[in-house]
């Protein structure tokens, strides 16, 4: 009987072989690539907004703190975008005629609001609320990153479920000091898991599993 | 056949489920769009009158800084510790930007060209009764806007109250501290 495969058969199997694995492999490290580039996580990507809205400037170089603009950041959920009316308070008398805040003045003649663009925007099914991490010593700059140093905001993390839960399940390794939560420049000091554990017993941090039930974010 | 038409029922299922209906819910978000409401915004605007639950505001004096018309001299809450720690942490927060944490006026804005407001330890202000500052900070004063929606009622006392001890501490004499205060001053120069 004769030969049923040509010798060069051989070659071409194995070549296959290889190729699928490259291939997995391949597609494999795409997926995640693309999964975790900005393109997806719109980390670190400015968005336009109305107005090129510099918060390095106003917190940075003129001292402002969060509460002035974000006023409901310690009793609600929503931390708040200020009306027109606390961007007027000093733009009635400063940088009056600027170009580039004509859309504010024009909102505050018109009465329409400014459509800033959500940066953070986290999906339906989650439930999220500030005033609850405030209060129990998680500060600003956990997920907001250095937002005290963007001239333009920008998304600082991905709010990703597994980044959510990183700290769900160990929040000893994020929490600070109350009076710290608006200070930009706090950074976890040495024995940052020594110090964590006493204030997530002194501030009442549910981990017997609260924390990481479905229903505690998802309701 | 059959396991063919099983299997695309399943993909069916599978694919109809690819859409981000769950993500972006119609539900109304604070400040979200709404294409509804004639002004495009879902937030309603509270109807005049509307008096919120626990919001009768009967006591004049603690909501106004006046009975009668004239600025009540006594502070409507109880002062304590508390309640300075409270003025300091909220007046540092919202006030020093144009006033400074001292109350001399030279907060950063003013230093970036706003109008100077007065000093907090000028006669005019030392003498005003206490109620004058809650008023001014629910009215606005000047160029100053109002800071009712932005200040609770309580925080606008406790931010008084301590308006009161910086124009107090301003001018007190180092030797008026006591010996363990004047350690402490000395210990921060």
């Amino acid at each position: 009987m004769a030969q049923l495969f040509p010798k060069s058969a051989n070659v071409h199997a194995r070549v296959t072989i290889l190729g699928l694995v490259v291939l997995i492999c391949g597609a494999g490290w795409a997926t995640s690539t693309i999964y975790w580039s900005p393109y997806t996580t719109e980390v670190d990507v400015p968005l336009q907004q109305p107005i090129p809205f510099s918060h390095k400037h106003h917190v940075t170089d003129d001292g402002i703190d969060c509460r002035y603009c974000h006023t409901s950041v310690e009793k609600s959920s929503f931390a708040g975008i200020p009306p027109t009316e606390t961007c007027m308070t000093c733009h009635s008398q400063i940088w009056t005629d600027a170009p580039v805040l004509a859309s504010l003045r024009e909102s505050m003649a018109t009465g329409k609001p400014l459509k800033w663009v959500r940066v953070n925007d986290l999906a339906g099914y989650v439930y999220f609320n500030h005033s609850m991490h405030v209060a129990k010593g998680i500060g600003c700059s956990n997920c907001h990153g250095r937002i005290d140093q963007m001239p333009l905001t920008r998304k600082a993390q991905t709010l990703y479920m597994r980044w959510c839960l990183d700290c769900h399940e160990n929040p000893q390794k994020f929490i600070r000091p109350r009076d710290k939560v608006f200070d930009m420049a706090w950074q976890s000091p040495s024995n940052q898991l020594e110090q964590g554990q006493n204030l997530v017993s002194q501030y009442h941090v549910d981990t017997t599993g609260h924390l990481t039930n479905c229903s505690t974010c998802h309701r | 056949m059959r396991t063919r038409l099983v299997i695309l029922f399943g993909l069916v299922l599978t694919f109809a489920a690819c859409r981000p209906d769950m993500e972006n819910q119609p539900k109304a978000k604070p400040l979200s769009e709404s294409d509804f409401f004639s002004n495009q915004a879902n937030a309603r605007p509270i109807p005049p009158h509307t008096v919120e639950r626990g919001g009768a505001r009967e006591n004049a004096a603690f909501y106004t800084g006046l009975t009668n018309g004239t600025y009540i001299t006594q502070l409507p809450v109880k002062l304590t510790p508390e309640l300075l720690a409270r003025g300091q942490e909220r007046f540092n927060a919202i006030c020093a930007e144009c006033h400074d944490r001292t109350g001399s006026g030279n907060g950063m804005v003013v230093q970036r060209g706003f109008p100077q407001p007065p000093s907090f330890h000028v006669d005019r202000l030392r003498n005003a009764p206490i109620g004058h500052f809650f008023d001014v900070i629910t009215k606005g004063y000047g160029v100053m806007y109002p800071y009712a929606t932005r200040v609770e009622p309580e925080d606008r006392w406790a931010i008084a109250a301590y308006i009161r001890a910086l124009q107090l501490s301003h001018d007190i004499k180092g030797s008026e501290l006591t010996p363990g205060e004047q350690q402490k001053l000395e210990n921060k120069q």
